[in-house]
């Protein structure tokens, strides 16, 4: 008898917060009194017949313990187990219930009621709580009642997600029905129908059967298309089959221009990197008739600056990349001037001269990554704020660091067309690029011009290796990667003209993506490579050709 | 007549030939005649090093005649070099036969590999010689047609056409790179066995790829100062000068420009078919820009529009390259870099331009 209390007094030792103060047993056996008691039915659950499992299991929905939800579920994947009392001496002691947190020989148990430990499935000998489809179909239907019901509609809409994903359970049509009524939240609701609907395929009524096809044609969901698919070939009424054909190619439909808006999404993506690379690139290569091979090392070296403010402010990584973007600027922007000064000036109206002599700086520097860094790929960390992704609907999700990119190069683009149009910077930029020689005789210090558009051009690339750290490797290779295609899309759009880098790096990274999905990523590139040296015979100044006597230059 | 124009206005020329026919003849005597273990013998590694240092030569003067003269900056010659040497690798591929790993009288071991029952039809005739030969010229001379028909038809010069040549040669990387374009992807073509019936491993047969090398860096030098000595050479350096001018005076620019050009891709071609004999591999990292990019620097350095500067200019860089990345590798990119650099700076006439002014200014 002794030991009989004590193995009470452990079983309902409680570690719930809400029962910790619940000392003594008096407290205990009170609650009992008022709604049926979880410690009981958890120990009823371990031992008996199926029907007795089948009421212990209610009494524990009922009993209003927030484990509940977590002990039922795992009753229904198979993780619950029954393992003989700690105490050996007691001989009528109920057996112990433990849950196992997966299905692995080594998963830890925990004993439910008090949430100790108790080793792992290999080490303690247990005995898998039987199941069959009577209580598998009383869990299903108590499961989604409790969670269906709970006070938080993030939880409910999950609930109603699970469910959904679950597929056809017509057993949970009444339930439905009742939670669908009492539903506040509008999100849920919809998920909800949708469900309902499911479950209502399987209605004897034909017309009920047609109208949950019609609620069904809405969605775009895999286990909708699955079922609607079902009754198509399956349905004993011609009437619910047409019904259901209708409503699967109304889907199809509608996954169709998702696709097409997701392939769009990615290409406009695609051709915000690109913008992002080639738009410093337009400005020297336009504006000023430098070839800047660099141009890619420079966007390398924007990147390697992440990676250094970060190692800088490592408790700080949300804030590290709106850090990095001056600071890269900054950074690529003196190499730029540096090269500038050092070199470039000295091989003005000699094009082909310039190239050769900055590619050999891109060599330069990229070795110097190399021995200053290593030759490895860095890892840049991504923001919290930037990763993971916007669910639009079960067809169509936008990763956040794409779209951020995306809006930032808008944002650089739009900043650099400001700079050379509201400001004397800019405007002393256009006077040099279309007459040298009478812009200076009006005052203008063209050398200082010179330097400062390389500088700006060289801390856009900077930027740009900013954004490309959130999105691919950084290593010394990754100017190299960029450096192609953005001369394509500057040559594409039109020397000197910033409108014509827009569409061109849009342009080519949309009609990259959508030939894609036919031709394969490496083949997709190589056409567009071919249709470019081909329209380059069409227009051999690119989309907007500059006008007027500076084009003749 | 022609003996004057070709030769005796050429003093530099004249040099580099002389040079030449020496490096064939005491090259192989040094090798086959003189003991392996006299201080004067040259190893089979060297006769090979410099047989490859001249298949660049030739192609280092393939682009000379486009960039010297016609002022084109390719920078993707480097294309015509590997499809040549792709050519002969396809060749020396068939050659193996039943010897490869899996020992399919057919098959390439990497067709094998990927589960491929029969020859691509690309690959046909590729088992005879002469067939192999005439692609070696063909396939260079093809894509450098209908490339530069569109580029010159169009007329895209300067800058634009010096990128179009790079993203053509960054293209045909990419592809060849696929496993499906059925060239070996990644690998390339290796582990040749014979070159017309002779072990490509065996000192004589090497001395013979060598001396082919010669022959061939030789003949192309009198064909190319032929070329440029002849009124249509004239024509070309004109419309390097002054291009409006030469199309106004009534010159058909574009086709003496293809014409280089297509003479100048075949040049090309022959380089890399007897570079990959000598080295035993050809593979994708051949069309890669950058290599591309660094035969251009071999003119640069070399002083272009000379001709022999580009043989100059081939095998002083790849000496240093030889140099730097046995003994002290981390610094070939830097000092391969400064080189672009300092040569455009401050030697616009590569080593070549530094040794007439010298002479000039001795002779002042």
């Amino acid at each position: 008898m002794p030991a009989l209390l004590f193995l009470l007094a452990l079983a309902s030792m409680p570690l719930g917060a809400q029962e910790t103060d619940a000392g003594s047993m008096q407290d205990t056996l009170a609650v009992e009194a008022v709604a049926p008691d979880f410690t009981a039915s958890i120990a009823r659950l371990g031992g008996g017949n199926f029907s007795e499992r089948r009421e212990a299991a209610i009494a524990i929905a009922d009993s209003g313990d927030e484990r509940s939800l977590n002990v039922l579920t795992a009753l229904l994947e198979g993780r619950l187990y029954t393992a003989s009392a700690i105490d050996a001496e007691a001989e009528d002691a109920p057996p112990r219930v433990l849950l196992a947190e997966s299905d692995a020989d080594d998963a830890p148990l925990r004993d439910i009621l008090n949430n100790e430990s108790a080793g792992t499935l290999a080490e303690v000998e247990t005995r898998r709580i039987p199941l069959n489809n009577a209580l598998r179909g009383t869990l299903r239907n108590l499961i989604a009642r409790l969670s269906l019901a709970d006070a938080n509609p993030a939880v409910r809409l999950d609930a109603a997600k699970r469910l959904l994903a679950a597929g056809t359970a017509p057993e949970l049509a009444p339930l439905l029905r009742e939670r669908l009524d009492a539903e506040t939240d509008d999100r849920v609701r919809d998920a909800l129908a949708l469900v309902l609907a499911l479950a209502e395929t399987n209605d004897d009524t034909v017309e009920v059967r047609i109208a949950a096809v019609e609620v069904l044609s809405g969605a775009l969901d895999p286990e909708v298309r699955a079922r609607l698919a079902e009754l198509m070939a399956n349905d004993a009424e011609p009437a619910v089959q047409r019904a259901a054909r209708a409503a699967l190619d109304s889907i199809q439909t509608r996954i169709e221009f998702y696709r097409f808006a997701e392939n769009l999404f990615f290409g406009l993506s695609l051709g915000s990197v690109l913008l992002l690379a080639a738009i410093g690139l337009a400005i020297t290569f336009g504006v000023m008739g430098v070839i800047n091979m660099a141009h890619g090392e420079l966007i390398m070296i924007g990147a390697y600056t992440t990676w250094v403010v970060q190692q800088w402010m490592p408790n700080h990584i949300e804030w590290s990349v709106l850090v990095a973007i001056p600071a890269a600027f900054l950074v690529a922007g003196l190499v730029g001037v540096a090269i500038e000064r050092g070199v470039i000036r000295f091989l003005y109206g000699r094009p082909l001269e310039t190239l050769l002599a900055t590619f050999g700086i891109s060599l330069i520097l990229q070795q110097a990554v190399r021995s200053i860094f290593s030759p490895l790929n860095r890892a840049v960390s991504t923001p919290s704020w930037m990763s993971g992704s916007l669910e639009i609907n079960p067809v169509l999700s936008i990763t956040w660091n794409r779209l951020y990119v995306l809006i930032f190069a808008l944002i650089v683009f739009a900043a650099l067309l400001a700079v050379l149009k509201k400001t004397s910077l800019g405007l002393k930029v256009r006077a040099v690029s279309q007459n040298r020689a009478m812009a200076r005789a009006c005052g203008v210090r063209a050398d200082w011009v010179d330097a400062m558009t390389f500088g700006l051009g060289a801390g856009i690339a900077g930027v740009a290796g900013v954004a490309l750290s959130q999105l691919t490797n950084v290593g010394p290779n990754l100017g190299q990667a960029y450096i192609i295609d953005s001369f394509m899309v500057v040559v594409f759009g039109g020397v000197g003209n910033l409108w014509g880098t827009l569409v061109g790096a849009m342009g080519l990274g949309v009609v990259n993506k959508f030939l894609e999905p036919w031709s394969g990523a490496v083949l997709a590139k190589i056409l567009v490579l071919v249709l470019l040296i081909l329209f380059i015979q069409k227009r051999p100044r690119g989309l907007f050709p500059q006008k007027g006597r500076a084009a003749e230059g | 007549m022609l003996t004057r124009r070709l030769f005796l206005s050429d003093r530099g020329g004249m040099v580099t030939l002389a040079l030449l026919l020496a490096l064939g003849i005491v090259v192989p005597l040094l090798n086959l005649v003189v003991p392996a273990d006299s201080p004067l013998h040259v190893s089979t590694y060297t006769v090979t090093l410099i047989g490859k240092f001249l298949c660049y030569a030739l192609l280092a003067l393939s682009i000379d005649l486009i960039w010297g003269f016609g002022g084109i900056l390719t920078l993707g010659h480097g294309a015509f070099f590997a499809l040549g040497g792709y050519c002969m690798g396809m060749y020396l591929m068939r050659q193996i036969g039943a010897r490869g790993v899996y020992g399919n009288a057919e098959l390439p071991d990497f067709m094998v590999f990927l589960n491929w029952t029969e020859l691509p039809w690309y690959w046909f005739g590729f088992d005879m010689f002469w067939f192999a030969m005439l692609m070696v010229v063909l396939v260079p001379g093809t894509l450098a047609l209908v490339f530069g028909w569109f580029a010159f038809r169009s007329r895209v010069t300067g800058v634009y056409l010096s990128i179009m040549t790079q993203a053509l040669v960054f293209a045909l990387m990419l592809a060849f790179f696929r496993n499906e374009m059925g060239f070996g992807g990644n690998n390339g073509l290796t582990d040749f066995k014979d070159i017309l019936g002779f072990d490509i491993q065996a000192d004589g047969t090497r001395i013979a790829l060598f001396l082919a090398s010669v022959i061939a860096l030789m003949l192309a030098y009198v064909a190319s100062r032929f070329i440029v000595t002849s009124r249509m050479g004239r024509v070309v350096t004109a419309i390097r000068d002054a291009e409006g001018r030469a199309r106004f005076s009534g010159y058909r620019v574009e086709a003496y420009m293809l014409w280089l050009f297509v003479f100048s891709a075949m040049m090309a071609g022959v380089a890399g078919a007897l570079f990959v004999p000598q080295v035993g591999i050809i593979n994708p990292g051949e069309f890669s820009p950058l290599n591309s990019i660094e035969q251009v620097v071999w003119v640069a350095v070399g002083g272009r529009g000379t001709l022999f500067g580009s043989i100059v200019g081939a095998f002083s860089v790849n000496y240093a390259k030889t140099w730097f990345t046995s003994s002290w590798p981390e610094a070939w990119l830097f000092a391969l870099g400064a080189l672009f650099v300092l040569v455009t700076l401050f030697l616009p006439r590569g080593i070549v331009g530094l040794l007439r002014r010298r002479r000039a200014g001795g002779d002042a």
